[in-house]
């Protein structure tokens, strides 16, 4: 087991029961999909309009009008519906998805996410993050522990303009399974052969190691 | 009676300083045609509403490319290089809106609604100068609605009375904005004559469409 996003997918796939309608980020989190157990099947929501996202399809086979939110052709599901941008966001903003899968560029104590700008450096702008963030009703963040140079990505406090305030819930790295409560950030669960004084290094913000902590299951 | 007009009487119709909404998600639903027509009119100092800023040469992009905008007003700028350029050179004034806020805005002004209450952005800087209201234990923005002088708007299919049929993931933002211009113009893949789509088929009525062109 060893490069990052299979950790973190194989993780994440845990959390879903069969049926649950998710929305999947770009990246990391993407890679959630190829790791769902046995008889656990999740529908996809993708928010430029559709429920029921499916595979890239064979080359060659490309449908101009079926892309996903990154713009790449993908395929909709037997059982798919598309819909307007309202009704999209009316099933994000409504509770109606059971969770949404996100990358991040900072996290902190208070569950308060940073992710769609650096200012000065990257302004690609929100899309539908601040959407799905306050949504959604479970905010799991799909990243590696720590930002290429190796400093801390859960912190204190975000000091970059902030995506959505104190709605994550859980934090999940190649290192291991956080959960964001009112006491502050809770360690659950360590990845194989990783240690608290290696999580507790690699992080930033207070993290709270309860008496029991769990072994993540991959 | 048909809507169906040439590509001279839509060209007159475009003027420097207007608002424009254009349909499309990275320009999966964008009236390539019209943009075309806009983009060869080449009226000035616009405004455009729409989801983002497409590809340099793509959808919304080409006005960008061809600086004929002043400000936008998307949710995602990311796929265009030069729109970020346009933004720090100080040309192009960018007021980015979360997604389904910008849908919601757009929708209020087609409704009659005088503004929607939401979750999204609270404690963020989209939250800046706006109006905020704590209503069951929850804080919420004031947005408001957001209208156009004219909607440039992409059907796969529509009638010459201007019913539209959208298809898969290309219908995006085009059956609000068609509520919420002074003039909607629409470019649709296939047209048939009056009668020949089923009323319960039609997903945007004829009502709100003013132009059409087959593309």
């Amino acid at each position: 087991m060893s490069n990052p996003r299979e950790i973190v997918g194989k993780r994440i796939a845990r959390f879903f029961q069969d049926g649950d309608l998710v929305n999947l980020g770009i990246g990391m989190p993407t890679a959630v999909a190829n790791y769902l157990p046995e008889g656990v099947n999740i529908i996809l929501h993708s928010e430029n309009g559709f429920v029921g996202l499916g595979p890239t399809p064979p080359e060659g086979r490309e449908d101009k009008d079926v892309v996903n939110a990154g713009g790449q052709p993908v395929t909709i599901l037997p059982g798919g519906a598309c819909f307007d941008s309202a009704m999209s966001f009316a099933i994000i903003r409504g509770g109606h998805l059971a969770a949404t899968v996100l990358g991040a560029l900072q996290v902190d104590e208070e569950g308060n996410l940073a992710n769609w700008m650096v200012p000065g450096k990257l302004v690609p702008g929100m899309g539908g993050a601040m959407d799905l963030v306050a949504g959604a009703r479970k905010v799991i963040i799909a990243m590696e522990h720590t930002a290429k140079d190796g400093s801390p990505k859960i912190l204190k406090r975000c000091d970059l303009p902030l995506t959505a305030s104190k709605e994550v819930d859980y934090i999940v790295t190649e290192l291991g399974l956080m959960e964001v409560t009112a006491a502050g950030i809770v360690l659950r669960e360590l990845a194989p052969q990783v240690t608290v004084e290696e999580i507790l290094a690699k992080t930033e913000a207070r993290l709270i190691i309860p008496e029991t902590i769990g072994s993540m299951e991959l | 009676m048909t809507k169906v007009v040439k590509k001279e009487d839509i060209m007159g119709k475009f003027s420097n300083g207007q608002t424009i909404m254009i349909g499309g998600f990275l320009a999966v639903g964008t009236p390539e045609d019209l943009v075309d027509i806009l983009v060869e009119k080449n009226v000035r100092n616009l405004t455009v509403i729409a989801n983002d800023t497409a590809f340099v040469g793509k959808g919304v992009g080409k006005l960008v490319v061809n600086k004929q905008l002043k400000k936008v007003i998307v949710s995602h700028i990311g796929t265009n290089p030069e729109t970020g350029r346009q933004m720090n050179a100080g040309e192009l004034d960018v007021e980015l809106v979360p997604q389904g806020t910008l849908a919601e805005r757009i929708r209020c002004a087609g409704a009659g609604l005088g503004g929607v209450l939401t979750p999204t952005g609270v404690g963020t800087i989209v939250e800046e100068g706006k109006e905020k209201f704590s209503l069951d234990g929850r804080t919420y923005l004031l947005e408001r609605p957001l209208q156009a002088d004219i909607a440039l708007i992409k059907a796969a299919r529509a009638d010459t009375f201007g019913n539209l049929v959208f298809r898969r993931a290309s219908r995006n933002f085009n059956p609000l904005m068609a509520m919420a211009a002074g003039l909607v113009i629409v470019q649709a893949e296939e047209i048939v004559e009056k009668g020949c789509l089923d009323p319960d088929e039609v997903m945007t009525p004829g009502i709100f469409v003013h132009m059409l062109i087959k593309g």
